[in-house]
């Protein structure tokens, strides 16, 4: 990332802000396809030996193949969701690969030499420092020379799990933070007890394939009372064509812990759309607290709308503790289509979920993003700030719900909702649904729309900025709120990432 | 420094002349005034000035210290060091008012060559500056413009002219909306910033910013064009008698 050695941002849009954008300037920075690393791929299709393998692959136990199994059943007596406002062609699910891993992977590689040096191209070209690349790639001794500020690492390479930086420190605290294919062999006990509680096999047509041939992702575990010592960070990178990425993150906080956990995504231009469908499920025991924070900068598609990811994506956290806590952040710059909804479960009595998200479509991206917040607890309190940016011919919708439930009692939410148009082609929907079944709870709900102000550009011009400098200061205006409540790594990088993907969307 | 030649300029929305030929010249350190009654072209000439976008120049010429500002995008104006201080500010919502100045110093060093400020450099110059004009640092780190009052919109105007150290300042009515007390702490600001190497062009309807901010010369601008320039005495005349007698002169 190349944030990591970034100072603190201070409000708005910076200075850096806009260095960054003259340094990426152009088109999507992370478009390159590594065609030339070695593939390793399961024959194209979904079927129960396909899912099969994957579990072989990953060295499962029988009962997660049976639980993938019965997931795969119930998938196909399942037919795809159309209720978003989203406009997608019909996809070929059999035309598919549900497994792809670069083929130097197949036994870990045990220091820097064993592995692929296009691998570790890759990870230089996302930005992933080099240290961390040694330490990914697990050479010893690594670990020990690092700036003071850590992030742990855990890099997803298609279907498989790179590596995972750290381990040992995290060890040390008692944090287990690995590839869930791992935590199946590690610490089968663990996820049979929390896989799939939150996101059922049967929750919906893209969770339940998920649950069927997810073939990585990142598991996390805090014991009670820890504070994780350094953030933990997950970065997917889809490669091979015509693959889907199934990743399936599981994230526990245990009694009084807490953690930060950042999601990076990005995938190569290519002119066949590639679907994602991710699942990620945390459970947030009493008194613990989560913020999951993503930038979410998959391929969106050419500027005719071609190709770009379809991100299918079920998020989900269970505040199952009193006073548990989790917080969303997202920054959705990318992909070109995007259904995703990460949700709060307030199930603990006094347990609060916070919801900030930045949704940004420009030329024929179409977003069909929000939350859901469950309240079930007494005195539960949520919060949604959602800010959509419309350009080119780009259809943004926000969808929400708040549900109070009839034991809610006391219960609050308050949601912000603001639509920002550029240009006339565009569309901006805000569609909340609101469901109150207790008389002692309170539901705020304030949206706004505007359009970027011809006389605001040119106020910041005459002042000596560019076009696109202009915007860009006036668009992160917009989004403040939520840009502030990304841990610092990520608020300098998302700034970047909101210039960029609105370049070109005026004059 | 400023030069304006047969200056014609058409809204380009309509058919509908502006500026039916305006000939002005402000030399280094001067400061001019025009004045006039509403409708007669003031503040078109320092939008057309500044690039604002909607109207189209038909004929005649503005340059700047020669260099041709008609052909120059709004913001290689402002890094030749033209400023125009708004009638009207605008409010960005969501941008800090200190992150705002530091965006457009930087603008505009870099376009010039220059390096960037570094942040205590620039923290110290804004303090000192904001200090002048009884900006106090609450004032600073609000988004910009949004919830100002009218005598701060306008103060913040100066701060911005002080910070960016402009060749050519015009200032479009920064009087209006100010009360005697504001309208002193703004021209304060302005006569601070005079010196031989900065030339203004002042905007206004009344003699009485006048007072504060002694112009060299005055233009009197009536239906697009200039009628009438003299020295301060001009000022007077108008606030004693109105336009009347010299809207007639000039027929």
């Amino acid at each position: 990332m190349t944030a990591l050695d970034q100072v603190e941002v201070k409000e708005g849009v910076d200075q850096e802000t806009v260095d960054a954008v003259a340094q990426l300037s152009g088109a999507y920075k992370y478009g390159w396809n590594d065609d030339d690393i070695e593939m390793d791929y399961a024959p194209k299709g979904v079927n129960p030996d396909i899912v099969a393998l994957i579990s072989s692959k990953n060295e499962e136990p029988q009962w997660m193949l049976d639980w993938r199994q019965a997931a795969f059943t119930r998938w196909e007596g399942m037919s795809v969701p159309n209720w978003a406002m989203l406009k997608v062609a019909d996809i070929d699910f059999q035309d598919l690969y549900y497994y792809a891993r670069p083929k130097s992977m197949e036994v870990k590689p045990k220091s820097l030499d064993e592995v692929d040096p296009k691998l570790l191209e890759t990870y230089k070209k996302l930005g992933i420092p080099l240290k961390e690349q040694a330490i990914l790639a697990g050479v010893e001794g690594a670990e020990n020379d690092l700036p003071e500020r850590k992030v742990a690492v855990d890099a997803v390479f298609d279907s498989v799990s790179v590596g995972t930086t750290f381990q040992a420190e995290l060890k040390k605290a008692g944090v287990i933070f690995c590839s869930i294919s791992e935590a199946i062999r590690e610490y089968p006990e663990l996820v049979k007890k929390y896989l799939g509680t939150v996101v059922p096999p049967s929750d919906n047509f893209y969770a339940t394939l998920n649950s069927a041939v997810f073939s990585d992702g990142s598991f996390v575990y805090v014991p009670p009372g820890v504070r994780c010592p350094m953030e933990l960070s997950t970065y997917f990178r889809i490669n091979a064509e015509n693959t889907g990425q199934f990743e399936r993150t599981l994230i526990i906080a245990d009694k009084g812990s807490y953690v930060s956990y950042l999601e990076g995504c990005t995938a190569p231009k290519r002119d066949v759309a590639q679907l994602h469908a991710a699942v990620v499920e945390i459970i947030i025991e009493e008194d613990a607290e989560v913020k999951y924070s993503t930038v979410q900068n998959w391929y969106p598609g050419d500027e005719e709308g071609k190709g770009g990811i379809y991100n299918f994506v079920t998020k989900r956290a269970d505040c199952r503790g009193a006073r548990s806590k989790v917080m969303w952040t997202q920054v959705e710059t990318g992909s070109a289509v995007t259904w995703k909804y990460p949700s709060c479960i307030l199930r603990g009595d006094d347990s609060q979920g916070e919801f900030y998200s930045i949704a940004i479509a420009n030329n024929y991206q179409q977003a069909d993003t929000g939350t859901k917040m469950v309240h079930l607890g007494k005195r539960t309190k949520s919060r949604i700030v959602s800010k959509g940016i419309s350009a080119g011919h780009a259809q943004n919708t926000y969808r929400g719900l708040v549900s109070m439930h009839p034991k809610a009692k006391e219960s609050r939410n308050y949601t912000q909702c603001d639509s920002l148009l550029i240009g006339s082609q565009c569309g901006a929907h805000t569609v909340p649904y609101i469901e109150v079944k207790n008389n002692s709870s309170r539901v705020e709900h304030e949206a706004t729309t505007s359009k970027v102000d011809d006389d605001q550009l040119f106020y910041c011009r005459s002042r000596g900025m560019d076009e696109e400098e202009a915007v860009a200061l006036v668009v992160n205006g917009f989004c403040k709120e939520v840009l502030q409540a990304l841990p610092m790594e990520f608020a300098m990088e998302a700034q970047a990432l909101v210039a960029i993907s609105l370049e070109g969307s005026v004059g | 420094m400023l030069e304006i030649k047969g200056l014609k300029v058409d809204l380009e929305e309509e058919e509908k002349s502006i500026l039916k030929g305006v000939d002005l010249t402000v030399g280094a350190g001067e400061v001019h005034a025009i004045m006039g009654p509403n409708g007669s072209g003031k503040s078109t000439l320092s939008y057309v000035l500044s690039g604002k976008d909607g109207y189209e120049v038909t004929e005649g010429s503005a340059t700047l210290d020669g260099a041709d500002l008609l052909d120059m995008e709004p913001e290689e104006r402002a890094a030749a060091g033209l400023f125009l201080a708004f009638q009207y500010p605008v409010e960005i919502p969501g941008v800090g008012n200190m992150t705002f100045l530091r965006t457009a110093v930087n603008a505009q060093r870099k376009a010039r060559g220059q390096d960037e400020l570094s942040a205590g450099d620039f923290l110290k110059e804004v303090r000192a500056r904001a200090k002048d004009l009884k900006i106090d640092a609450e004032m600073l780190k609000r988004p910009v413009n949004v919830g100002f009052s009218g005598g701060e919109k306008k103060r913040n105007e100066i701060l911005q002219m002080a910070m960016l150290e402009p060749k050519m300042c015009i200032l479009d009515e920064t009087d209006s909306g100010l009360d005697v007390d504001a309208m002193k702490l703004v021209s304060e600001g302005v006569n601070a910033l005079r010196s031989e190497g900065r030339s203004f062009l002042v905007i206004t309807h009344y003699q009485r910013l006048l007072d504060h901010i002694k112009p060299d010369v005055v233009h009197i601008m009536s239906n697009g064009r200039i009628i009438k320039t003299g020295g301060p005495d001009l000022a007077l005349e108008v606030e004693n008698n109105g336009y009347a007698d010299l809207l007639a002169e000039a027929e």
